[in-house]
């Protein structure tokens, strides 16, 4: 039952093979089975029960939607009304959302089941999740290698069959990456096309939240429900929402491929480099033609996005005080007491490091020559965007440089973890949108396939992805343990 | 004061919007309601909520530009200020830095007679804070956020006032135009309207500023003269005993009148500005700014100019009419309403009105008597139903009651007689009775004309039309 | 482009993040090479490039002058650290 795709489940729930219920307890088991993964912070069982009784009725009446009594979980980055929001930090231990995101009452609406909340990097910093107050999420495939982050609650929970899906979100590749890393699908859409009212900000000209699923058609699914216009959003995009489902199968013969060379050269770990090759063998046989590109500006993307997400996330995090809610340190002697420690005690090292850098690169003497210079380096990555897709339907390249890293490895060096996140980084900084699909394995770990396209593509990309899951099988591989 | 110095005042003006919704949530922007009542996720920078700009903050931002003939900008960015402080819930204020909303403008201050053009440098929009209240909590400070998210608009005008006088003009001035245009009820107890005043001194025919010191929250006329004068006062003498004034914030404490230092020189801040990411820019096109031509209402200059020049009235009696549009639309009903001369009305509602409201300690828009009342009374003045000093009468009853000056009149039996057989009568018997006093009228005692005046009205118990008794007296004691 | 120890001090203080003295050493290193990594940004030529801060190029949308939040200060305030009297409390402000 767990191997199901969102499609067979919606069949079985209304053919009677099984309830919500079931279902939903089948999962709930699973969590309570596997929980040295760590994937869960909170496990919402008496709620999510109670949904999928609720859904068991609506899909009685014959009123149903795809979504309707499918257990899946949420990102402990989304507000959830009365359920414990963590984002992954000691800060907010205690927070119980007082109101839901945008995407939470859509999946609500849709009938969805939450199973629970699932663990990420504190407040979204972090390539491995192990920056998480929680602890570190284990991958499935290997328990001593990382998910990857920092949705890697959300890629472990959907590898390991704990959730049919998840919601994530990615600022420089916190959904490709460890969907890469973790062998699963996932979809960063158009900056603007999913809600960010209720998801906790990281940096908000970059954040966008999206489906990790096992399959391209699972993530159009979630997607359908995820996207559209939000009037609580000023950056939300009001175009019309397309029908993701209907596109899937459409045929690839004449889609033109570009591939950059800076994103094939050095540094690119050789096993991942001929996976990748395997899979664009792949789409040439769909009927791709696949040219070679250039896209000069994408070397300067890690130094641009070290500035803005620092800066950016220097302001969004001052709202945590502890005046109005979340940590608030022991007997605070004044004012300045009361801010610095209860923001020294509760944010963890990483989150330090980026409020510390960001609230540098805005500072008076430095704005100019950090946060102005980023800016303008972000527009020339933009553009190079801009110009490949003006050239070819779609660019395709790795997630990552390598399969999951050991745990651990890269937590005494912040730098060599931030230059993991290479190949991601400047999707954010242009906005356009991307997708992590299963290619392979490499010594028995996952290698993700980046796709990449224009403004409001979604679409094409799911129909590119499905298109691949339809002659290959890699996205239904199960890690040994988990079947 | 010390004549070898010469001062240079500043003034940052912060106008709170009249909107019915804060800049950037659906909360209720009304005064006075129980402690964060009005203060919702938004405001309250819970994690995860985002800003949505409202369209009247903006279009009154515009107005206010459009008012100072400044130029508004096709296109603005909202920018965050950075600090920690408790009335501020998300350690930062959404304001407006690089790209303001209105730019370069000017108001024109009267002065002791002389008119002098203040350059404003820009408007800007931005949020307003919470408060801090400071009694006891057991030593601890209470924040109620409800003020938070109020629309502000910060008005900062060129250094280029040079008085306290000319501070208070400036700012009585902009007071009476945000009030006027509708974009701020004024309300300075309430906080509506607050302004900071950048002061500095500098020996007379020196072209470099001095150094200056920012008086924050002043928050009434007469607090604005004093605290400039104050601060001259002292940088005055900090310099001339050798001192330097420091560049600082200083509160000015009305009870001491005085200033004091407010932040110590450790604490200097750095905002870090950088456009809000939440925010996109505000693009203001041509059809968005000619919606609002249409909308703005006649400045106060330029109504002036119009009461002097249709209604022939002075100079003193334009201003005063014109002070509030409220006052100015008033005058504009009774006039029409009343088909009397402007010049009366204008003196009706300067005098009577304005004495009787100021006594009452009232506001023309709280006034007893409506502008269609008051014409209704001078109608009758001018149609010579009662006299001039009937009509005293007559406003004292309105001012009470609810009747219309009609009603007044016929219950009194006020009516004036004009019927001219019945006055003639009446002069006959007074000239037959007083025949020593006609003598004495014709022997070239002009003064006996009033005993005659007397004596007729006497008669009539006041209802004769004194102009129609003199002219008929004149003929028969020729 | 390295910092000093008393600098991440002075940008520690400004972000009122408390930072314990023995770690002030390795947040110096570490900012010392995310600075390093800026580098690579200054020998592009950047000169008539206009600053990015929205992927889209969109305007604001404006919202009508309308209240549309009621009053939840209760559930509001059921997750505040301290609150009395409908007020949130903090030690005492000096001004």
């Amino acid at each position: 039952m767990q191997n199901k795709t969102i499609t067979e489940l919606a069949q079985g729930l209304r053919s009677g093979e099984f309830s919500s219920v079931e279902l939903t307890s089948a999962f709930l088991g699973r969590i309570r089975q596997y929980s040295s993964l760590n994937a869960y912070i909170t496990i919402t069982e008496e709620l999510a029960l109670q949904q999928a009784k609720t859904a068991d009725a609506r899909l009685a009446t014959g009123n149903a939607e795809l979504l309707t009594g499918i257990p899946m979980a949420q990102k402990d980055i989304f507000c959830t009304e009365g359920v414990k929001t963590t984002c992954g930090s000691k800060m907010l231990d205690n927070f119980i959302a007082p109101y839901n995101a945008t995407v939470v009452d859509k999946f609500n609406s849709a009938g969805a089941v939450m199973l629970g909340k699932l663990n990420m990097d504190e407040f979204a910093m972090g390539s491995s999740n192990e920056t998480s107050y929680y602890g570190a999420v284990k991958n499935p495939w290997d328990v001593n290698t990382v998910p990857g982050g920092s949705s890697g609650g959300s890629a472990a929970a959907v590898a390991a069959r704990l959730a049919v899906c998840a919601t994530g979100t990615d600022t420089g590749g916190s959904i490709r990456q460890p969907a890469a890393l973790c062998g699963i699908t996932g979809l960063k859409p158009t900056y603007g096309r999913v809600s960010r009212y209720g998801m906790i900000a990281y940096a908000s000209s970059l954040d966008q939240g999206g489906p990790m699923t096992r399959s391209a058609e699972d993530a159009a699914i979630m997607l359908q429900t995820m996207a559209g216009f939000d009037p609580k959003d000023s950056t939300s995009v009001d175009v019309p929402v397309p029908d993701y489902k209907s596109g899937l199968a459409n045929s690839l013969e004449g889609l033109s491929i570009g591939l950059p060379k800076e994103f094939f050269g050095e540094g690119l770990n050789s096993d991942v480099a001929a996976t990748l090759e395997a899979a664009i063998n792949e789409y040439r046989k769909l009927g791709a033609k696949v040219t070679e590109i250039s896209m000069p500006s994408l070397k300067l993307a890690i130094p641009a996005y070290y500035v803005i997400a620092p800066a950016e996330c220097s302001a969004n995090l001052s709202r945590f005080d502890g005046v109005r809610f979340g940590y608030r340190c022991e007997n605070p002697a004044d004012l300045t007491d009361l801010y610095t420690r209860s923001r020294g005690e509760a944010f963890g090292k990483e989150v330090k490091r980026r409020i510390l850098m960001g609230t540098y690169a805005l500072s008076a003497g430095y704005y100019d020559a950090y946060y102005i210079k980023a800016q303008k380096i972000r527009r020339l990555i933009s553009e190079d965007f801009k110009k490949a897709l003006s050239e070819v339907d779609v660019i395709m390249g790795p997630v990552t440089p390598s399969t999951a890293f050991g745990l651990g490895e890269k937590m005494d060096n912040p730098i060599e973890m931030y230059l993991s996140d290479i190949y991601t980084i400047a999707i954010n900084l242009a906005g356009v949108p991307a997708m992590s699909v299963p290619a392979g394995f490499a010594k028995g770990l996952p290698v993700g396939l980046q796709i990449i396209g224009n403004y409001f593509a979604e679409a094409k990309l799911l129909n590119i992805a499905h298109q691949y899951q339809q002659v290959t099988d890699w996205h239904t591989y199960i890690p040994s343990h988990f079947e | 004061m010390n004549s070898q110095w010469e001062t240079v005042i500043g003034l940052e003006i912060h106008a709170q919007l009249a909107t019915k919704s804060k800049i950037f949530s659906g909360a209720s922007t009304a005064y006075g309601a129980e402690p964060n009542t009005q203060a919702c996720a938004v405001d309250l920078g819970l994690p995860g909520v985002l800003p949505v700009l409202n369209e009247e903050a903006v279009r009154m931002a515009v107005i206010f530009g459009m008012a100072i003939e400044a130029h508004i900008a096709p296109y603005s960015v909202f920018a965050r200020k950075n600090y920690f402080y408790p009335d501020l819930p998300k350690g930062y204020q959404i304001s407006q830095m690089e790209l303001p909303i209105v730019g370069i403008g000017h108001l024109d201050i009267d002065v002791d007679g002389v008119t002098k053009r203040i350059g404003i440098t820009r408007a800007h929009l931005e949020e307003d804070a919470g408060k801090s209240l400071h009694e006891n909590f057991h030593g601890l400070t209470g924040i109620d956020l409800n003020r938070a998210g109020t629309p502000l608009l910060e008005i900062v005008s060129e250094p280029e006032m040079s008085s306290a006088k000319e501070a208070v003009a400036y700012m009585r001035k902009m007071h009476e135009l945000v009030r006027y245009l509708g974009i701020c009820d004024g309300n300075m107890q309430e906080g509506s309207f607050r302004c900071d005043a950048n002061v500095s001194v500098r020996p007379k025919g020196q072209k470099e500023f001095g150094t200056r010191a920012e008086i924050k929250n002043i928050n009434s006329f007469k607090f604005v003269e004093k605290a400039i004068n104050h601060e001259v006062e002292r940088q005055i003498e900090l310099i001339e005993s050798g001192g330097k004034v420091v560049q600082e914030t200083r509160l000015y404490d009305s009870v001491k009148d005085e200033t004091r230092s407010m932040r110590s020189k450790e604490e200097a801040n750095d905002y870090r500005y950088f456009p809000d990411p939440d925010l996109l820019p505000v693009l203001i096109d041509e059809d968005f700014k000619a919606k609002i031509k249409a909308r703005l209402p006649e400045l106060p200059q330029a109504k002036k100019q119009r009461f002097k020049e249709d209604y022939a009235l002075d100079e003193e009696n334009a201003t005063l009419l014109t002070s509030s549009r409220a006052l100015a639309d008033y005058f504009e009903i009774v006039v029409k309403e009343s088909e009397s001369p402007a010049k009366m009305c204008a003196n009706w509602v300067t005098g009577d009105l304005l004495a009787a409201l100021n006594k009452a300690g009232l506001e023309i828009t709280d006034s007893p008597v409506s502008d269609q009342r008051l014409a209704g009374l001078l109608k009758r003045i001018s149609d010579d139903t009662i006299s001039g000093k009937m009509a005293k009468q007559v406003f004292e009853d309105l001012w009470q009651g609810t009747s219309t000056a009609d009603e007044i009149i016929a219950a009194k039996g006020l009516k004036q007689i004009t019927d001219t057989g019945a006055i003639e009568s009446i002069i006959d018997k007074i000239i037959a009775d007083n025949m020593d006093q006609v003598e004495q009228y014709r022997s070239g005692k002009d003064k006996v004309f009033g005993f005659f005046v007397g004596q007729v009205m006497k008669e009539m118990q006041g209802k004769a039309n004194p102009g129609e008794v003199n002219k008929m007296l004149k003929d028969k004691l020729k | 482009m390295s910092l000093t120890a008393d600098d991440v001090k002075k940008i520690a203080h400004l972000a009122r993040l408390g930072i314990e003295q023995q770690h002030i050493v390795s947040y110096t290193k570490d900012l010392s090479g995310m600075l390093e990594l800026m580098t690579q940004m200054s020998n592009v030529d950047i000169n008539n490039i206009e600053p990015m801060a929205h992927p889209m190029d969109q305007t604001q949308r404006l919202r009508a002058d309308v209240v549309t939040e009621q009053d939840y200060r209760e559930k509001f305030q059921a997750i505040a650290p301290q609150v009395e009297a409908g007020l949130y409390l903090v030690p005492k402000v000096i001004e």
